[in-house]
């Protein structure tokens, strides 16, 4: 149904979205506590019976699909029947939520009141909001925002009740259930807790699923749960993980609801609250444990200007319609039911395909803001400066310019771009500057990065010998890292074309073949990095291609590709953008091949990768210090698992134990610099 | 598809069935031999009496002097809407005939969004010059001639043989539309005739196909286009004798065209009955019974028609196979007559039944529970076939049939009966809170001695007790079965104002009963809306027999297709679709419908490419050059 309109490859430009109302703007007019109070009555599932948490719970417990594994815990444990089923009851205590109106509207008027300090605007699609209540109604709908803050869910249960929709339950992570008095807070607002690992714990598995799918099946309310698994630290979407998906999409499968409807949730921050925290994070500092003294702590973010909250409730997706074809449902007709079967292969790559389009679903709704062009091309600036020994930062005339022809672009490209239509170009750019005036300096019109100030200047009454050269990388380190993570919100726009610069920059001619090998090695070594659908290789190709012959950037003639005259500047942009991943991946490779011990493990493989980096920047060798980021790190060795160039011992003293294959990581590294042409070989392994 | 089961719980109703079928048959002038229940094979003797025209019997050979050639049943049967925009029922043969249903059209009009200013009539007379002339194989012709064994290449008598009652063949002969016909048929007189019919069929290569009852919905009967040989429809309605009764054993042995109001009619004149009672019953014969794998309403104590067959005849391409004895179970290797049972015409045809008789039942009973929501009903009835206790028939209609049932109550004469209809509305929706948008009803028949069944009774009201449901009467139980040999006259009568539908079933595992009921009919409206169409469709269930290990459920499909270039092919993409659906949700291809060439397709998933090689090795073995060429099944 909803499905094709979902995600096309083709003219992105064409995409109609819809219009946003700011949800404040009432909120600063009329009473917190009447709205807090207000008669709350969401139109609900057409099929729903009323029933209550404790009953949900009853239902849970005496399910088949629980006796069943109780019986076989029962069996292989040699514990007792009742034994077992208290400690699903147990499990289930813990896990469950205790939704209560009250509690939601305590929220709803605390809410107000500190979402008025913090942002100037939370703006939402209404046409969304309608779209929704209208699937809630048909089906059983499951939320799937994206997540880049602690905020969000606390966001969408105060938007749903706003609008007067169902209050979701939302899977959450069991960190916050440690937070004392929180964690009671949250559960009555719709979460349920669910532990990080429970790899080989059946029991557990079989309650949190059955838990899920009743809650979905019955009506009861919409499940929320975040596809990325975490926050985001990079504002980049994360490769979604599939646990929870694999649940949801189990009623539909077995035939036991017609249908449901997964509704991706575009949230977008201006400024997230926890920039600076999340690049410390990756640089390796470790995150303060979720604490309700750390949430008061924290209390002085209060103060700040946070811009706007962009949330954009996409079309909903029909499990229906993407399973339809693809899924074979007669395989669950001869086993009954109830009894877990691991899902086969034709389900889990149905299941991932799936994952994949709805990420994309939320990246493409996602709200770009000027300042997301603006930084981009501030930090390309750096390190071309960097290159040249220029003097640091850009004049504001010239980086408006810039941002002006790159908005162009990017609206080609189809962003979702909110550029005001009736302020100047240069009051848009110095506007943005403003807000994240943490991250950039401006002074007599020239704009800097802070951090480099903070390399180029001393402060006053602070040597610069004071500070050692690893500890002044680090902080120089935190600001480019927040800086790129504004970046990246605006990587999804760039990542095909720049795919494909990068592959005519590196293939060894122009002609299709040999790019499209070459983007083809790419697309697969990043894989890792950015969402780029399964199987999809050929799509993006040509979708890279029409982008980048549709804005007259190149040209195909007889299988060879021709940069215009104008595409120069365009390619160049392009192959900037993804060359700080290119460099990040080969000091990587460069690492294992020349630094790594016989005996490196995963868990010492960031700290010591992170340590042969900083050598590298230190000694001029590396120009990108985002490659510090422990995200990159851990999503290249991903990669190189994935490719078999690395391998992990499993069991015994080993556990855990990086093999490299030297051999072929090296001529991973010289693909990637460029220096190797892709071959044909690699290509077929991959 | 359409039913007689109008027998009553007392001696009162009995009277009533009895009147009832004594007039089907005298409408028509008794069988000069149907009088003797036990009659010899006296097959020569009939047959040089044969040729004689207007010979009487319940299913003529002309079968146009009494039945409708475009549409269901009976000429003298079938709704219409009279001047004052009132449904009536024509004819003298149910208990609506001659009856005024006040509630129909409100029904009509609000449920399809039809209009009885939007009438679509059928083509009144069959042009049979639109009808291709025979091909007919000369040599052939002659021998059958020389055998004495009656015979027509009139065009209304092979038309009559072209088609069952799917949607689109129906559609088509209102349109006045003819594809390729049979080119000749034969009236075999007993199985020896039919022994030589296949024998000259083998000898002359012609293409046989067996014709019944003529009530198939799985367009078994459709002439393959793609047959270049003359096709010779061998109707086997002239075979309706019974042929002894053997009370030792209570069986009796009934040649295969008998339609099953006659088999049942004449049993009862000896005090039996074999209590199969398809919907279908009227019309369809024992030997489409055996073809198909029927199944009768009151399967519950009777058994489906695999179980109630003792011995069968069939002649094939390689002779006559039948089994050595009686007895009443073999271990013999496969059952042989699993390779007749559904064989669907492609082997042979079915001549002779030894059939299991039972006495006629002492008392009979209807009776209905209203459930509060569908959900509970089934609940009750998997509890019911848990204890094995179902009732003779025991039915679960959903909310809309119910609505559906109710609309065709006739006018009541007394103004008690209607407060009293109001009181009971009152009861069940303001007193005792079932929402009159949820609640469905169950429609029971009892059957048995008078003790036993009022003890039945108890014990299944006590269970449905417990999953909320509430005694509401005979009355609604016994027209809950009206509407089923009903509902094929009310789709002609849609048919008038641009409704088109059918029903399917299939049967499924009882953990998946409500899931089968909800998304198919949620993917039937889903289809329709898709599909184009500008009304919501009528999607309805109900579940019809219950089984240890699971349920028959039957769905009913109509809509309104207005402003549709090619209606039929949407309604063959919706069922298509409900088929799939089905079959996704753990559901049997049919289960007692068959399989035809409607839904072959489907046949390799449902039994395995080996099962399907199985099959064909029995086909080509039995019927290597294709004499038996309806093409169904395989």
């Amino acid at each position: 149904m909803a499905s094709e309109a979902v995600y096309t490859h083709r003219d992105p430009m064409l995409k109609k979205r819809d219009d946003f109302e700011d949800i404040l703007e009432e909120r600063r007019n009329s009473s917190d506590l009447r709205y807090a109070l207000r008669c709350y009555t969401p139109v609900l599932y057409k099929e729903l019976t009323p029933c209550k948490a404790s009953e949900l719970k009853s239902m849970v417990l005496q399910s088949d699909q629980l006796h069943y594994v109780i019986s076989q815990v029962c069996k292989e444990t040699g514990m007792a029947a009742d034994e077992v089923q208290v400690e699903a009851a147990a499990i289930l205590e813990e896990m469950a939520h205790r939704l209560q109106l009250s509690t939601v509207r305590f929220f709803a008027f605390t809410l107000s009141k500190v979402f008025k300090t913090l942002f100037r605007s939370i703006c939402v699609n209404e046409e969304g909001i309608q779209r929704l209540q209208q699937a809630i109604h048909e089906h059983p709908v499951v939320l799937l925002p994206s997540h880049r803050s602690y905020m969000d869910f606390l966001l969408m249960s105060y938007i749903l009740y706003t609008y007067d929709l169902a209050l979701p339950v939302i899977a959450a992570g069991m960190d916050f259930m440690s937070m004392k008095f929180v964690g009671e807070m949250l559960r009555m607002s719709g979460a349920f807790f669910i532990r990080r690992s429970f790899g080989g714990d059946k029991l557990y598995w079989a309650v949190f699923s059955e838990y899920v799918k009743t809650i979905l099946k019955n009506g009861f309310a919409p499940v929320e749960f975040f596809l990325e698994g975490t926050r985001s630290r990079t504002c980049k979407s994360l490769t979604p993980k599939l646990g929870l998906l694999n649940i949801v999409m189990d009623p539909f499968l077995k035939g036991e609801v017609f249908d449901i409807s997964l509704v991706p949730v575009s949230i977008t921050y201006e400024r997230v609250l926890e920039e600076a925290l999340y690049a410390r994070e990756l640089l390796g500092v470790p995150k303060p444990k979720e604490s309700t003294s750390g949430l008061f702590k924290a209390r002085k973010v209060l103060s700040e200007d946070y811009g706007s909250i962009h949330v954009y409730f996409g079309q909903p997706v029909s499990v229906r319609s993407l399973a339809q074809k693809r899924v074979d449902r007669c395989q669950f007709n001869l086993i009954p039911r109830h009894i877990p079967r691991k899902p086969g292969a034709d389900i889990h790559s149905f299941v991932n395909d799936s994952a994949y389009r709805l990420v994309r679903a939320q990246e493409e709704n996602m709200v770009l803001k000027p300042w997301v062009l603006v930084v981009s091309l501030l930090l390309q600036n750096h390190h071309q400066n960097q290159v040249a020994g220029q003097k640091q930062g850009m004049a504001l005339d010239e980086l408006t310019e810039q941002a002006v022809w790159l908005r162009d672009l990017s609206r080609q490209y189809g962003a979702f771009l909110h550029w005001p239509d009736h302020v100047s170009p240069s009051e848009v750019v110095s506007s943005s500057l403003s807000l994240h005036r943490g991250l950039v300096r401006i002074s007599e019109g020239w704009v800097q990065l802070a951090s480099e100030q903070a390399g180029g200047q001393t402060g006053p009454g602070e040597p610069r010998s004071a500070v050692p050269p690893e500890e002044e990388l680090l902080n120089q380190a935190v600001i480019t890292l927040s800086c790129a993570s504004y970046r990246n919100q605006a990587l999804h726009i760039f990542l095909r074309p720049a795919l494909l610069a990068s592959a005519i920059h590196t293939a060894s001619s122009s002609n299709k073949q040999e790019v499209y090998n070459s983007f083809s090695f790419l697309r697969n070594m990043f894989s890792n990095e950015f969402i780029l659908c399964p199987g999809a290789t050929v799509q993006d190709f040509e979708e890279a291609c029409f982008l980048l012959v549709k804005t007259g950037a190149l040209q195909i003639n007889q299988q060879e590709f021709v940069v215009t005259e104008r595409g120069h500047r365009t390619l160049a942009f392009l192959t900037s953008i993804l060359d700080p991943f290119l460099q990040g991946y080969q000091v990587v490779c460069r690492f294992l091949c020349e630094d790594a011990t016989e005996a490196l493990t995963e868990k010492q493989f960031v700290p010591a990768v992170r340590k042969f980096i900083i050598k590298h920047i230190l000694t001029g060798r590396l120009r990108y210090i985002e490659v510090l980021s422990s995200d990159l790190q851990k999503n290249s060795l991903a990669a190189l698992l994935r490719l078999g160039a690395v391998r992990k011992l499993k069991g015994g003293e080993e556990q855990g134990t990086l093999k490299v294959n030297k051999v072929m990581v090296n001529s991973l590294e010289d693909t990637l610099g460029g220096k190797l042409p892709t071959q044909k070989a690699v290509v077929a392994r991959l | 598809m359409a039913s007689n089961s109008s027998g009553g719980g007392s001696s009162d109703r009995q009277r009533i069935a009895q009147q009832r079928l004594s007039r089907i048959a005298g409408h028509l002038q008794r069988p000069a031999d149907g009088s003797s229940a036990i009659v010899a094979a006296e097959c020569k003797a009939q047959g040089s009496r044969a040729d004689v025209p207007g010979e009487e019997k319940t299913v003529p050979r002309r079968r146009q002097e009494v039945m409708k050639w475009n549409g269901w049943g009976y000429s003298d049967s079938r709704f219409f809407f009279n001047k004052k925009g009132q449904a009536e029922f024509t004819g003298k043969r149910y208990r609506l005939s001659g009856l005024i249903i006040p509630g129909l059209k409100d029904w009509f009009e609000g449920t399809f969004g039809a209009s009885l200013q939007h009438k679509t009539p059928a083509t009144p007379i069959l042009n049979s010059s639109a009808v291709q002339p025979p091909n007919l194989n000369e040599a052939f012709v002659e021998e059958v001639k020389s055998a004495g064994i009656p015979f027509s290449h009139d065009a209304e008598d092979r038309v009559f043989r072209a088609h069952g009652h799917c949607l689109h063949e129906i559609f088509a002969l209102r349109e006045g539309k003819f594809g390729r016909v049979p080119d000749l048929v034969v009236w075999p007189n007993c199985h020896n005739d039919v022994v030589k019919i296949v024998e000259l069929a083998c000898k002359h290569n012609v293409c046989l196909i067996p014709y019944g009852g003529g009530t198939s919905v799985s367009s078994a009967l459709e002439c393959p286009p793609e047959e270049t040989r003359s096709i010779v429809s061998l109707d086997t309605s002239q075979m309706n004798r019974i042929l002894w009764i053997d009370e030792k054993n209570l069986t009796a042995h009934v040649e295969a065209g008998i339609v099953g109001q006659d088999l049942e009619r004449l049993l009862n004149e000896s005090g039996y009955c074999t209590g199969h009672e398809p919907d279908s019953m009227e019309f369809s014969s024992l030997g489409g019974w055996v073809a198909t794998r029927a199944s009768g309403m009151k399967k519950n104590i009777y058994g489906n028609i695999e179980d109630l067959v003792v011995h069968v005849r069939m002649v094939t391409p390689q002779g006559v196979i039948e089994k050595g004895c009686q007895g009443p179970r073999m271990s013999t290797g496969p059952d042989v007559h699993h390779f007749i049972m559904g064989s669907e015409g492609t082997l042979g045809v079915v001549t002779e039944v030894t059939m299991k008789i039972r006495p006629m039942p002492e008392y009979q009973k209807y009776g209905s529970v209203v459930f509060p929501n569908f959900e509970q009903g089934v609940a009750c009835l998997r509890e019911v076939a848990k204890e094995r206790c179902a009732p003779a028939s025991i039915r679960l209609m959903d909310n809309e049939q119910f609505k559906f049932g109710h609309a065709l109550k006739p006018q009541v004469s007394s103004i008690f009966t209607s407060f009293l209809d109001g009181l009971k509305k009152f009861y069940i929706t303001k007193f005792k809170g079932f929402d009159p948008n949820r609640l469905c009803v169950a429609t029971l028949l009892f059957e048995g001695d008078r003790e036993k069944v009022l003890q039945h009774e108890k014990q299944v009201y006590d269970i449905a007790a417990k999953f909320g449901g509430l005694a509401a009467g005979e009355d609604n139980g016994q027209r809950g079965y009206m509407l089923t040999f009903v509902i094929a006259y009310l789709r002609d009568l849609g048919m008038d104002y641009y409704v088109i539908g059918e029903s399917f079933e299939t049967s499924v595992p009882w953990d998946r009963v409500l899931d089968i009921c909800r998304n198919v009919k949620a993917r039937i409206i889903r289809e329709c809306k898709d599909k184009g169409v500008q009304f919501s469709p009528l999607s309805t269930c109900r579940v019809t027999q219950t089984y240890d290990a699971g349920a028959c459920v039957y769905f009913y499909f109509a809509f309104n297709y207005r402003g549709l270039s090619d209606p039929v092919h949407v309604y063959e993409q919706v069922e298509h679709a409900a088929r799939e659906e089905i079959l996704a949700n753990g559901g049997s291809l049919s289960h007692h419908h068959g399989v035809g060439k409607l839904r072959k397709e489907w046949m390799r998933e449902t039994v395995s490419k080996v099962g399907m090689g199985m099959l064909k090795s029995v086909k080509d073995y039995v019927d290597p050059n294709n004499i038996f060429g309806n093409r169904n099944l395989l």
